[in-house]
Protein backbone atom coordinates (compact mmCIF):
# COMPACT_ATOMS: atom_id res chain seq x y z
CA UNK A 1 0.00 0.00 0.00
CA UNK A 2 1.36 3.39 -0.98
CA UNK A 3 1.69 6.00 1.73
CA UNK A 4 -0.16 9.02 0.41
CA UNK A 5 1.88 11.83 1.83
CA UNK A 6 0.07 14.36 -0.30
CA UNK A 7 -3.31 13.78 1.26
CA UNK A 8 -2.65 15.96 4.25
CA UNK A 9 -3.89 19.47 4.79
CA UNK A 10 -1.08 21.86 5.64
CA UNK A 11 -2.05 24.02 8.61
CA UNK A 12 -0.29 27.30 9.39
CA UNK A 13 -0.85 29.09 12.69
CA UNK A 14 -0.03 32.69 13.48
CA UNK A 15 0.31 34.88 16.55
CA UNK A 16 -1.17 33.57 19.81
CA UNK A 17 -2.85 30.68 17.95
CA UNK A 18 0.66 29.48 17.08
CA UNK A 19 1.83 30.01 20.65
CA UNK A 20 -1.07 28.08 22.17
CA UNK A 21 -0.81 25.15 19.73
CA UNK A 22 2.97 25.15 20.04
CA UNK A 23 3.96 24.94 16.38
CA UNK A 24 3.79 27.30 13.38
CA UNK A 25 2.84 24.53 10.94
CA UNK A 26 1.65 20.94 10.83
CA UNK A 27 0.23 18.49 8.33
CA UNK A 28 -2.97 16.69 9.25
CA UNK A 29 -5.07 14.12 7.35
CA UNK A 30 -8.67 15.32 7.21
CA UNK A 31 -11.70 13.05 7.65
CA UNK A 32 -13.96 12.91 4.61
CA UNK A 33 -16.68 15.00 6.25
CA UNK A 34 -14.36 17.96 6.88
CA UNK A 35 -15.35 19.96 3.82
CA UNK A 36 -15.82 23.53 5.05
CA UNK A 37 -13.92 26.04 7.16
CA UNK A 38 -16.42 25.58 10.00
CA UNK A 39 -16.09 21.79 9.90
CA UNK A 40 -12.32 22.11 9.84
CA UNK A 41 -12.25 24.32 12.94
CA UNK A 42 -14.58 21.90 14.77
CA UNK A 43 -12.36 18.97 13.77
CA UNK A 44 -9.15 20.73 14.86
CA UNK A 45 -10.66 21.75 18.21
CA UNK A 46 -11.28 18.06 18.92
CA UNK A 47 -7.67 17.09 18.11
CA UNK A 48 -5.94 18.06 21.37
CA UNK A 49 -6.68 20.29 24.38
CA UNK A 50 -4.10 22.75 23.02
CA UNK A 51 -6.00 23.01 19.73
CA UNK A 52 -9.26 23.33 21.62
CA UNK A 53 -7.98 26.27 23.65
CA UNK A 54 -6.16 27.94 20.76
CA UNK A 55 -9.14 27.74 18.41
CA UNK A 56 -11.91 28.62 20.87
CA UNK A 57 -12.13 32.31 20.05
CA UNK A 58 -14.95 33.10 17.60
CA UNK A 59 -13.11 35.90 15.79
CA UNK A 60 -10.34 33.76 14.26
CA UNK A 61 -9.66 34.35 10.58
CA UNK A 62 -8.92 31.58 8.07
CA UNK A 63 -7.18 31.71 4.70
CA UNK A 64 -7.42 28.76 2.30
CA UNK A 65 -4.64 28.61 -0.29
CA UNK A 66 -3.60 32.18 0.52
CA UNK A 67 -7.09 33.65 0.16
CA UNK A 68 -9.23 34.90 3.05
CA UNK A 69 -12.08 32.41 3.49
CA UNK A 70 -15.45 32.46 5.25
CA UNK A 71 -17.20 29.86 7.39
CA UNK A 72 -18.92 28.02 4.54
CA UNK A 73 -16.02 28.07 2.09
CA UNK A 74 -14.69 24.65 1.04
CA UNK A 75 -11.51 23.02 2.35
CA UNK A 76 -9.82 19.76 1.41
CA UNK A 77 -6.73 17.78 2.31
CA UNK A 78 -5.00 19.32 -0.71
CA UNK A 79 -5.14 22.80 0.79
CA UNK A 80 -2.84 25.08 2.72
CA UNK A 81 -4.94 26.59 5.49
CA UNK A 82 -3.73 29.50 7.63
CA UNK A 83 -5.43 30.42 10.90
CA UNK A 84 -4.75 33.80 12.46
CA UNK A 85 -6.41 36.12 14.97
CA UNK A 86 -7.23 39.78 14.51
CA UNK A 87 -4.47 41.71 16.27
CA UNK A 88 -4.84 45.28 17.50
CA UNK A 89 -1.45 46.08 19.00
CA UNK A 90 0.41 49.17 17.92
CA UNK B 1 10.48 60.28 -6.25
CA UNK B 2 8.08 60.22 -3.33
CA UNK B 3 5.22 62.70 -3.48
CA UNK B 4 6.84 65.02 -0.94
CA UNK B 5 3.99 67.49 -0.67
CA UNK B 6 1.68 64.76 0.62
CA UNK B 7 0.23 65.07 4.09
CA UNK B 8 0.24 61.75 5.90
CA UNK B 9 -1.87 60.97 8.95
CA UNK B 10 -0.16 58.59 11.39
CA UNK B 11 -2.59 57.15 13.93
CA UNK B 12 -0.66 56.18 17.03
CA UNK B 13 2.87 57.23 17.99
CA UNK B 14 3.64 53.85 19.52
CA UNK B 15 5.56 50.83 18.32
CA UNK B 16 4.32 51.21 14.73
CA UNK B 17 3.76 54.95 14.45
CA UNK B 18 7.30 55.60 15.70
CA UNK B 19 9.17 53.85 12.86
CA UNK B 20 6.54 54.94 10.32
CA UNK B 21 7.01 58.60 11.26
CA UNK B 22 10.81 58.32 11.39
CA UNK B 23 11.08 56.68 7.98
CA UNK B 24 8.57 59.01 6.30
CA UNK B 25 10.17 62.11 7.81
CA UNK B 26 13.63 61.00 6.73
CA UNK B 27 12.28 60.13 3.26
CA UNK B 28 11.38 63.78 2.91
CA UNK B 29 7.66 63.82 3.61
CA UNK B 30 7.11 67.41 4.72
CA UNK B 31 3.81 67.19 6.57
CA UNK B 32 2.77 64.58 9.08
CA UNK B 33 -0.19 64.57 11.42
CA UNK B 34 0.61 62.39 14.42
CA UNK B 35 -2.30 61.42 16.64
CA UNK B 36 -1.88 59.79 20.03
CA UNK B 37 -3.60 60.59 23.32
CA UNK B 38 -1.17 58.65 25.55
CA UNK B 39 1.95 59.76 27.40
CA UNK B 40 5.43 58.34 26.99
CA UNK B 41 6.30 55.70 29.59
CA UNK B 42 9.61 54.02 30.30
CA UNK B 43 8.18 50.62 29.33
CA UNK B 44 7.42 51.99 25.82
CA UNK B 45 10.92 52.95 24.82
CA UNK B 46 12.24 49.57 23.65
CA UNK B 47 9.85 49.63 20.70
CA UNK B 48 8.54 53.20 20.42
CA UNK B 49 11.85 54.41 19.05
CA UNK B 50 10.85 57.98 18.26
CA UNK B 51 10.69 58.75 22.00
CA UNK B 52 13.56 59.31 24.41
CA UNK B 53 13.94 59.39 28.18
CA UNK B 54 13.68 63.18 28.06
CA UNK B 55 10.12 62.76 26.75
CA UNK B 56 8.88 60.62 29.62
CA UNK B 57 5.48 61.79 30.78
CA UNK B 58 4.93 63.97 27.69
CA UNK B 59 2.12 63.33 25.24
CA UNK B 60 3.49 60.91 22.65
CA UNK B 61 2.47 63.15 19.73
CA UNK B 62 4.48 66.04 21.23
CA UNK B 63 7.47 63.83 22.03
CA UNK B 64 7.43 62.44 18.48
CA UNK B 65 7.26 65.96 17.02
CA UNK B 66 10.27 66.96 19.13
CA UNK B 67 12.43 64.12 17.80
CA UNK B 68 11.26 64.48 14.19
CA UNK B 69 11.84 68.23 14.02
CA UNK B 70 15.39 67.71 15.33
CA UNK B 71 15.99 65.20 12.52
CA UNK B 72 14.25 67.29 9.84
CA UNK B 73 14.07 70.97 10.87
CA UNK B 74 11.93 71.86 7.84
CA UNK B 75 9.20 69.34 8.58
CA UNK B 76 5.71 70.35 9.64
CA UNK B 77 4.25 68.07 12.30
CA UNK B 78 0.73 68.49 13.59
CA UNK B 79 0.62 66.83 17.02
CA UNK B 80 -2.94 65.68 17.77
CA UNK B 81 -3.12 64.78 21.46
CA UNK B 82 -6.87 64.29 21.85
CA UNK B 83 -8.33 60.83 21.55
CA UNK B 84 -9.63 60.28 18.00
CA UNK B 85 -13.40 59.85 18.08
CA UNK B 86 -16.36 59.66 15.70
CA UNK B 87 -16.85 63.39 16.41
CA UNK B 88 -13.34 64.69 15.66
CA UNK B 89 -11.88 62.24 13.14
CA UNK B 90 -13.01 64.17 10.05
CA UNK B 91 -11.39 67.34 11.39
CA UNK B 92 -8.24 65.44 12.32
CA UNK B 93 -7.98 63.91 8.82
CA UNK B 94 -8.78 67.09 6.89
CA UNK B 95 -6.25 67.79 4.15
CA UNK B 96 -4.54 64.43 4.54
CA UNK B 97 -3.74 62.24 1.53
CA UNK B 98 -3.10 58.93 3.27
CA UNK B 99 -3.75 57.26 6.64
CA UNK B 100 -1.24 54.94 8.31
CA UNK B 101 -2.91 53.11 11.18
CA UNK B 102 -0.70 51.95 14.02
CA UNK B 103 -3.31 52.32 16.76
CA UNK B 104 -3.56 49.99 19.73
CA UNK B 105 -7.25 49.04 19.81
CA UNK B 106 -9.95 47.63 17.55
CA UNK B 107 -12.38 50.53 18.04
CA UNK B 108 -9.88 53.00 16.53
CA UNK B 109 -9.11 50.61 13.69
CA UNK B 110 -12.75 50.32 12.67
CA UNK B 111 -13.30 54.05 13.18
CA UNK B 112 -10.46 55.05 10.86
CA UNK B 113 -11.56 52.40 8.33
CA UNK B 114 -15.01 54.03 8.14
CA UNK B 115 -13.52 57.53 7.92
CA UNK B 116 -11.23 56.51 5.03
CA UNK B 117 -14.31 55.40 3.09
CA UNK B 118 -16.19 58.66 3.61
CA UNK B 119 -13.12 60.84 2.96
CA UNK B 120 -11.78 58.83 0.00
CA UNK B 121 -8.41 58.04 1.57
CA UNK B 122 -6.15 54.99 1.22
CA UNK B 123 -5.43 53.19 4.50
CA UNK B 124 -2.31 51.29 5.48
CA UNK B 125 -3.13 49.15 8.47
CA UNK B 126 -0.51 47.51 10.69
CA UNK B 127 -0.74 45.56 13.92
CA UNK B 128 1.83 43.84 16.12
CA UNK B 129 1.77 41.52 19.11
CA UNK B 130 4.53 39.48 20.67
CA UNK B 131 6.81 38.16 17.90
CA UNK B 132 4.38 38.75 15.03
CA UNK B 133 2.54 41.33 13.03
CA UNK B 134 0.18 41.98 10.13
CA UNK B 135 0.12 44.63 7.38
CA UNK B 136 -2.54 45.43 4.79
CA UNK B 137 -3.32 48.32 2.43
CA UNK B 138 -6.98 49.15 1.87
CA UNK B 139 -8.23 51.21 -1.10
CA UNK B 140 -11.95 51.13 -0.33
CA UNK B 141 -11.96 54.92 -0.06
CA UNK B 142 -10.54 55.23 -3.58
CA UNK B 143 -11.89 52.19 -5.42
CA UNK B 144 -15.40 50.82 -4.89
CA UNK B 145 -14.23 47.33 -5.90
CA UNK B 146 -11.57 47.21 -3.17
CA UNK B 147 -12.09 45.49 0.19
CA UNK B 148 -11.83 47.30 3.52
CA UNK B 149 -10.59 46.42 7.03
CA UNK B 150 -14.12 45.35 7.98
CA UNK B 151 -14.22 42.89 5.04
CA UNK B 152 -11.40 41.08 6.85
CA UNK B 153 -12.07 41.61 10.54
CA UNK B 154 -15.40 41.54 12.38
CA UNK B 155 -16.24 44.26 14.89
CA UNK B 156 -14.75 43.29 18.22
CA UNK B 157 -15.45 45.31 21.32
CA UNK B 158 -12.25 46.06 23.15
CA UNK B 159 -13.81 45.09 26.46
CA UNK B 160 -14.36 41.61 25.02
CA UNK B 161 -10.73 41.63 23.90
CA UNK B 162 -9.51 42.71 27.30
CA UNK B 163 -11.07 39.70 28.93
CA UNK B 164 -10.28 37.05 26.33
CA UNK B 165 -7.49 38.03 23.96
CA UNK B 166 -3.81 38.80 24.55
CA UNK B 167 -2.88 42.49 24.13
CA UNK B 168 0.38 44.44 24.02
CA UNK B 169 0.01 45.10 27.73
CA UNK B 170 -0.57 41.45 28.60
CA UNK B 171 1.65 39.73 26.03
CA UNK B 172 4.32 42.34 25.24
CA UNK B 173 5.76 43.32 21.85
CA UNK B 174 9.29 42.62 20.63
CA UNK B 175 10.85 45.94 19.56
CA UNK B 176 12.22 44.63 16.25
CA UNK B 177 8.81 43.13 15.38
CA UNK B 178 7.20 46.56 15.76
CA UNK B 179 10.09 48.04 13.79
CA UNK B 180 9.63 45.61 10.94
CA UNK B 181 5.88 46.06 10.69
CA UNK B 182 6.34 49.84 10.86
CA UNK B 183 8.98 49.63 8.12
CA UNK B 184 6.57 47.62 5.94
CA UNK B 185 3.90 50.26 6.52
CA UNK B 186 6.33 53.04 5.61
CA UNK B 187 7.27 51.18 2.41
CA UNK B 188 3.59 50.74 1.55
CA UNK B 189 3.10 54.47 2.16
CA UNK B 190 5.94 55.28 -0.23
CA UNK B 191 4.35 53.02 -2.83
CA UNK B 192 0.94 54.62 -2.45
CA UNK B 193 2.46 58.11 -2.55
CA UNK B 194 4.27 57.31 -5.80
CA UNK B 195 1.00 56.33 -7.42
CA UNK B 196 1.61 52.59 -7.39
CA UNK B 197 -1.46 50.90 -5.92
CA UNK B 198 -0.97 47.85 -3.70
CA UNK B 199 -2.97 44.65 -4.19
CA UNK B 200 -5.58 43.99 -1.50
CA UNK B 201 -3.49 41.58 0.52
CA UNK B 202 -2.73 40.88 4.14
CA UNK B 203 0.89 40.11 4.94
CA UNK B 204 1.28 37.87 7.98
CA UNK B 205 4.71 38.13 9.57
CA UNK B 206 5.91 35.52 12.08
CA UNK B 207 9.33 36.67 13.26
CA UNK B 208 9.59 33.87 15.82
CA UNK B 209 9.98 31.27 13.05
CA UNK B 210 10.73 33.65 10.16
CA UNK B 211 7.58 32.53 8.36
CA UNK B 212 5.71 34.94 6.13
CA UNK B 213 2.41 34.53 4.32
CA UNK B 214 0.70 36.89 1.92
CA UNK B 215 -3.03 36.32 1.50
CA UNK B 216 -5.56 37.88 -0.86
CA UNK B 217 -8.47 39.71 0.75
CA UNK B 218 -11.64 39.42 -1.34
CA UNK B 219 -14.24 42.15 -0.92
CA UNK B 220 -17.08 40.99 1.34
CA UNK B 221 -20.29 41.63 -0.66
CA UNK B 222 -22.17 41.86 2.65
CA UNK B 223 -19.66 44.19 4.34
CA UNK B 224 -21.58 46.66 6.55
CA UNK B 225 -18.94 49.35 5.84
CA UNK B 226 -18.02 49.16 2.14
CA UNK B 227 -20.78 46.88 0.80
CA UNK B 228 -23.98 48.11 -0.86
CA UNK B 229 -26.00 50.11 1.67
CA UNK B 230 -29.59 48.92 2.31
ZN1 LIG C 1 -15.59 46.19 3.63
Amino acid sequence: MRLQLNDMARLLYFSWVREKIGTPAEEIPLPADVVTVTRLLDFLRACTPRHAEALAHPTLRVAVNQTHARADDPVSDQDEIAIFPPVSGG
Amino acid sequence: MVHLTAKVFVLGAGGLGAPVALFLAQAGIRHLVIADSDQVELSNLHRQIVHTTSGLGQPKAISARHTLTRLQPGISITAWTERITEQNIHTALSGCDLVVDGSDNFASRHLVNRACLSLGLPLISGAVLGWEGQVATFYHGVNAQAPCYRCLHPEITDSCVATSLPTCASAGVAGPAAGMIGALQAMAAMRVLTGQPMDPTLFLVNLHDQLFLRITIPKDPACPVCGPQP
